[in-house]
């Protein structure tokens, strides 16, 4: 290194690069590299934690649950809507034309077995819960759910048909563990 | 203008090392200000009293209260009912909020009134909007410290605004909940940077105050100081004024503190937080237009996106007004306009207060219209087509001649007496 060291510093400056442009750079991008490799684990700390993480599924029992009665579990801090629909209402859900649809999807892609709608009840403009659980809530203009925040109306398959919200309802992930217990997550 | 050497040996050995006594005298004693300043100059140290309160209240708070989702909204009620003068803490710490919030509001539209924001004031002012946003910041994340039904629902609402990033919106919206909802992670946040918060606002305050005092206090007239003859002394001719104004906002603070403590709030805030149940929602009357323009837009990026540039646009005033001239008193038209923008901003209130339907959204959306129609159209319009009225010579010919003696000030005496 001592023997070339000279050498650069005197062919170098001709091409208007210099030893001290290369170590600047060098330094400058390990300094780079030094900030997001802290930045990185300080930002990640605000993530969910593993016992948040580690309560990521429930179990529903669906035997109490009549025809056109909903319940509402909790699942990440979220409430689930939980509903055994209608025959009315499945046959409302499955005849709309998908034209008509903010967020197109068909009734048989939301559910699993027709008769169980299962979906987050997390309105997908802001957050709020829409009405529709209880009896004598406002089910909005489509027969499911509304929600009295900013005014998002939801068919009974959950999807947004009036309103703000971008989205229908999320459906979570669940399985029929049998035809009476169901876990989601 | 003297320059006070310290008699006392203490003192002088103090200001070998650092000249405090020097500087404090230049900065706030001596400090030349324009000798025309009106009640509306007040505001900015009125604004400083009151974040001087919300430090000493909250501060005094944070040793009371328990940032746990099951503890929180118990902590709250065991400081307004157990610990000693409590109730007084709380109450002086959440109307001293929408105090600063009615200073603040007065001291920008000030600004803009004047031309506060303009050449060599820039930076001043862009400050001040950082201040503002903080604020903004600060006081929604105070609001959810009580744990209460509004502050579960107000942080849901808001933090979900964040889900109409494109892309990454649900990991940015997981990330800063700590988990799949508003819960424990959050609040823990929330109060972490709700304490934190008010000391950025201190930091930017200082260079808010370094900028003011680098360039001196806009006026009036919006005229630059031109000689000695157009100031006077900070103290004690506005130290005094502004004590008046002190007077009359701590009267003020008082009759809500100790008469209407909770007209400002809201009921279902005493209700404690349910997940599973959301109330009619209504942020605090201090977030109502921004409300409103985010309800204006029918659309949810859309509806954020012009909710943040609401606040935004303030930044760049001075550069979509290039009128030479400052004050709005010398600007016959601006000046209209100043007033009809004013008049927007309280119906957009209005509109944010009330549920969204019927003539409400129109309303709503008209008036949201206008407020950003006065930034980008209105205000550059008026700059290149007005012609405004001539301006005085100067602040000291202009005061003079208003009151009445054509006397020249006896300058000497003006000085510190």
């Amino acid at each position: 290194m001592a023997e070339t060291a000279p050498e650069a510093e005197q062919t170098s400056p001709a091409e208007g690069e210099t030893r001290r442009d290369f170590l600047v750079l060098a330094a400058g991008a390990m300094g780079a590299v030094a900030v997001v490799g802290i930045a990185w684990p300080l930002i990640e700390t605000m993530n969910p934690s593993a016992d948040v993480l580690a309560l990521a599924s429930a179990e529903v029992d669906l035997s109490p649950i009549e025809v056109g009665q909903s319940i509402t579990v909790m699942w990440r801090g979220k409430p689930v809507f939980v509903r055994q629909r209608t025959p009315a209402e499945i046959e409302q859900a499955a005849t709309v034309d998908l034209a008509d649809l903010p967020h197109p999807e068909t009734d048989e892609e939301r559910v699993q077995r027709a008769e169980w709608l299962i979906m987050v009840g997390v309105c997908t403009h802001l957050g709020c819960i829409p009405l529709g659980q209880k009896l004598g809530d406002p089910r909005g203009d489509f027969d499911g759910w509304f929600c009295p925040c900013h005014g998002s109306h939801y068919d009974t398959s959950g999807r947004i048909r009036v309103g703000p919200a971008p989205r229908n309802l999320d459906i979570p992930e669940y399985q029929f563990l049998n035809d009476t217990l169901v876990r989601i997550g | 203008m003297s320059t006070p050497v310290p008699r006392n040996r203490l003192a002088q050995w103090i200001e070998y090392r650092l000249p405090i006594f020097s500087w404090t005298n230049a900065q706030l004693i001596d400090y030349p200000t324009p000798r025309n300043l009106n009640y509306w100059w007040n505001f900015g140290s009125l604004a400083g009293v009151m974040l001087v309160v919300q430090l000493l209240t909250g501060v005094l708070l944070a040793m009371h209260y328990t940032p746990h989702v099951s503890m929180a909204f118990d902590s709250t009620e065991h400081i307004m009912r157990n610990v000693e003068w409590g109730w007084l803490l709380r109450y002086l710490h959440a109307n001293g909020g929408s105090m600063f919030f009615v200073v603040i509001y007065i001291h920008l539209f000030r600004g803009l009134y004047y031309g506060s924001y303009k050449a060599p004031r820039e930076l001043l002012w862009l400050f001040g909007v950082v201040i503002l946003m903080l604020m903004m910041g600060s006081a929604f994340m105070g609001y959810v410290l009580p744990w209460g039904q509004m502050s579960f629902w107000a942080a849901t609402v808001i933090t979900n605004l964040l889900s109409a990033v494109p892309w990454i919106g649900d990991t940015l919206v997981t990330w800063l909940w700590g988990g799949f909802s508003v819960d424990n992670p959050t609040l823990t946040r929330f109060y972490s940077l709700h304490y934190l918060f008010p000391f950025l606002i201190v930091a930017l305050v200082f260079l808010h105050l370094w900028a003011l005092h680098h360039r001196k206090s806009n006026n009036p007239l919006g005229i630059e100081i031109k000689s000695p003859k157009d100031t006077i002394p900070f103290h004690p001719y506005y130290t005094a004024k502004d004590m008046v104004g002190f007077g009359v906002m701590f009267f003020v603070l008082a009759i809500f503190v100790f008469y209407l403590p909770n007209m400002l709030g809201e009921v279902i805030n005493y209700v404690p937080a349910d997940p599973l149940r959301t109330p009619h929602i209504v942020p605090e009357w201090y977030f109502l237009p921004h409300y409103a323009i985010l309800r204006a837009v029918p659309d949810k990026l859309g509806g954020v996106v012009a909710m943040l540039a609401a606040v935004v646009i303030l930044f760049f005033m001075p550069w979509l007004d290039n009128s030479k001239v400052r004050s709005a008193r010398f600007r016959p038209i601006y000046k209209q306009f100043f007033w009809v923008f004013l008049a927007d901003c309280v119906v957009l209130g209005w509109v944010g207060a009330n549920p969204p339907a019927g003539s409400f959204i129109l309303i709503g959306r008209l008036a949201t219209a206008y407020y950003f129609a006065h930034f980008i159209i209105i205000v550059p319009l008026i700059a290149r087509f007005e012609r405004p009225r001539a301006l005085p010579e100067s602040i000291h010919q202009a005061v003079l001649k208003k009151g009445g003696g054509g006397e020249p000030a006896p300058a000497a005496k003006m000085e510190r007496p």
